[in-house]
């Protein structure tokens, strides 16, 4: 295929910002552990260091509440195994049914080995009520999570009104806000706030990097135990250039947040216009205002998702059916279903998620080929060939 | 052509597609999500499928081509695995491999195939399709020991145009060492063999978790005498040896089959292998792969999927056949296909109803 591909999949995966790849491939060039004590060691220390001290400056927090990971699935398995474990005699967790795989199977895990979940509910926008949070907070209450922003229908949390909740409740909060840092203001000192898992590859930084910001009061029991390299909560030899390189994406996505949003606005309008006039029967999904700026979610009546995804693919256009996929094996929407949305429906959904490469031109030749794929998908749909007895 | 090649992860699919894609067919790779299994934490997840789905996209890597997953899980718990759970329960021997060819793979692909603009669909069946005097005809495989045109002896004549079959003029081996020469990594993959969504292949216990017990008498016919218990009919397909755990011998001291099935009174029948002898079968629900078959036309049957031929004089009253046969055939089964053979070319098959 020679034609321009519009990537439409941010939220997926975003392309590398130059001047993080620079830092990396600069760090990369170095050989040195950065728990080793000699000279080479001592200097990736020093950018393992600097970079930790560039984050906790970014997000509002102290550099020791700065915790470097593999990225934000680990991240959060830290955050939602290691605040439960260390609380067994408080049986309940509190956990949003819209919550990414990432926290949402340690929480069914942690459910099957005998802790008692507390689903909280969404409404038909995909968000949690900050009061249904507040009358099941109690005592017995080890883990409240509710993620900072949606990333499929790209709702917006209260986390606010929730972490304040937590907080007088004296509960332990935990968020996911992978999707929501460099496209919202993110604030890793919000009060009430425990934890906050980040994410290095969906904002400019290599894949396999990201961090926990965890307040240095919380307990954490470790996920993996081994030389203690990061606060004795998560072992493993510190990959000192992505670490960089993460520091750097993060530095960029944090200042460029306001002016990134704004265009994003922008551009969702577009795209969001623009769908609406060439797809008529197209149904937007989450809060239309209250939103991640680069998230359009729709549903397209009487079409598969898949199908649509693949005549956009073969069309040049990239985007996602937004739900996870074990091996290219899709799966149906906990969060559409959470929403109360029409099985049927949420099968006909995909998910357009801009970000910092997109233009005009990729919002145009979505546009171009949208009416087609969506004809030809709807047509997919009925029986010829299939008969019943 | 634009075609769809079915990727089960499999190695006859495989080779069917990079042939597709030599014969200068612009192909596009799909592997059908049929079955779905809860896991532990609720999640709903391709249950078998994972590791097949992820040999069949490494096969479609080596040939560079897309590749998609198509999720017909819906359609295949209906039209597949609910109707062999419901044709058991009627006391039918079912054939999901067929079922499956005649509503999903060569029906709801198709039919999303050709709306996406595609004209064919390959797969990695041993058969051929030959064109003959009134379009093109299916017929056996050249490999007899691989021959799969049984199961597709439902598809119609526009199924059927829009079918591609590589595979048909190959033997196994063949095509295992050409997989190997494509440096294809599913080359040495063993065949499957179960009912693909009955993984531990123990079809009894699955039926037995959906239809529950229903305990019953094993009844000698020759004798009257009750010579065993069984804990559900359901699990006995007529010219059934095994599993019958007699306690009696019988008064001959031959072995005893499965003759008949009384799913009402949950009674199994068995009796001397010469009681499974039929002379005649009647079918329902024809389906022709061309022209229909009229009265008086010669054919050679085959009533399993291996099975051996027979010959036969068809006797074809609108929805109803009726073979005929040279010699008897034993293990006549309710609910199997009888498929109608003229020569190597599939007439087209018909569900045996009685002998």
């Amino acid at each position: 295929m020679t034609q321009a591909r519009a990537y439409l999949d941010h939220a997926a995966s975003a392309p590398m910002l130059p001047e993080a790849r620079e830092a990396w491939l600069a760090a990369s060039e170095s050989v040195g552990n950065p728990s080793s004590l000699h000279t080479s060691g001592r200097l990736a220390r020093r950018l393992v260091e600097e970079s930790r001290e560039s984050v906790a400056a970014d997000l509002g927090v102290r550099p020791s509440e700065v915790i470097f990971t593999a990225g934000g699935t680990e991240a959060d398995n830290l955050a939602v195994k290691g605040l439960a474990w260390e609380q067994p005699q408080r049986p309940r967790i509190l956990c949003s049914t819209i919550e990414h795989h990432a926290v949402l199977d340690p929480v069914a895990w942690l459910g099957e080995t005998g802790r008692e979940i507390d689903w909280l509910p969404v409404d038909e926008l995909g968000r949690v009520d900050p009061d249904v949070v507040r009358a099941r907070l109690g005592d017995d209450v080890a883990l409240c999570t509710v993620m900072w922003a949606n990333n499929e229908v790209g709702t917006v949390q209260p986390v606010a009104a929730i972490a304040a909740a937590c907080g007088e409740a004296g509960v332990a909060f935990h968020t996911d806000a992978v999707q929501a840092l460099g496209q919202l203001p993110v604030n890793g000192a919000l009060p009430g706030l425990t934890s906050l898992a980040l994410s290095g590859h969906k904002i400019g930084a290599p894949v396999g990097v990201g961090a926990l910001i965890a307040r240095r009061d919380a307990r954490i029991t470790p996920v993996l135990h081994g030389g203690g390299q990061e606060r004795d909560v998560r072992s493993g030899t510190l990959d000192a250039p992505s670490i960089a390189a993460f520091a750097v994406a993060v530095r960029h996505a944090v200042a460029a947040q306001a002016d990134h949003a704004a265009r994003m606005v922008s551009l969702r309008g577009e795209l969001v216009d623009g769908i609406q006039r060439v797809a008529p029967g197209a149904i937007l999904n989450g809060d239309p205002v209250d939103r991640l700026p680069g998230n359009v979610h729709v549903s397209f009546p009487g079409c598969e998702g898949d199908t649509l995804l693949m005549l956009l693919d073969a069309a040049g256009v990239e985007c996602s059916t937004g739900s996870a996929c074990t091996a290219g094996v899709p799966e149906p929407s906990h969060v559409l279903e959470a929403m109360g949305i029409d099985p049927a429906l949420a099968r006909g959904s995909l998910r357009f998620s801009l970000g910092c490469t997109s233009t005009e031109a990729d919002v145009d030749r979505l546009l171009e080929v949208l009416p087609s794929a969506v004809d030809r998908a709807s047509r997919a749909a009925a029986p010829r060939l299939r008969r019943t007895r | 052509m634009r075609v769809i090649a079915a990727l089960s992860g499999g190695v006859d699919s495989a080779v069917a597609a990079a042939r597709a894609v030599d014969a200068g067919h612009e192909v596009v790779g799909v592997h059908l999500a049929l079955s779905r299994a809860q896991s532990a934490t609720g999640r709903s997840k391709g249950c078998c499928s994972v590791a097949d789905a992820q040999d069949a996209r490494r096969v479609a890597d080596v040939l560079d081509i897309p590749y998609y997953v198509w999720d017909l899980s819906e359609d295949f718990a209906r039209d597949v695995v609910d109707d062999f759970v419901e044709s058991y329960r009627e006391g039918l021997t079912p054939n999901p491999c067929l079922r499956c060819n005649e509503t999903i793979k060569f029906a709801a692909v198709l039919d999303r195939a050709l709306a996406l603009g595609f004209e064919a669909v390959c797969t990695g069946h041993y058969a051929r399709i030959e064109e003959g005097p009134h379009g093109p005809e299916l017929h056996r495989a050249i490999d007899p020991v691989k021959d799969q045109s049984y199961v597709l002896s439902v598809l119609t004549p526009d199924q059927i145009a829009a079918t591609l079959l590589p595979l048909g003029h190959s033997r196994k081996p063949q095509v295992r060492e050409e997989a190997a020469q494509r440096g294809m990594r599913v080359a040495d993959k063993p065949d499957s063999h179960d009912i693909c969504f009955i993984p531990d292949g123990d079809t009894s216990a699955w039926l037995r978790e959906r239809l529950g017990e229903a305990p019953g008498e094993i009844v000698d016919v020759a004798t009257g005498a009750v010579v065993g218990q069984h804990s559900g009919a359901y699990a006995f397909t007529i010219g059934q040896r095994r599993g019958l755990d007699l306690r009696e011998p019988a008064p001959s001291g031959g072995r005893r089959y499965v003759v008949d099935v009384d799913h009402a009174e949950a009674r199994v029948f068995v009796g001397e292998e010469q009681l499974l002898a039929a002379s005649t079968i009647e079918a329902h629900d024809p389906l022709w792969c061309g022209p229909a078959a009229a009265s008086g036309d010669r054919v050679s049957v085959q009533i399993r999927a291996h099975g051996d031929p027979v010959g036969a004089v068809l006797d074809v009253q609108g929805h109803r056949v009726i073979a005929h046969l040279d010699e008897p055939a034993r293990g006549v089964a309710p609910g199997q296909a009888m498929a109608m053979y003229d020569g190597t070319r599939v007439v087209g098959s018909a569900t045996i109803v009685r002998r």
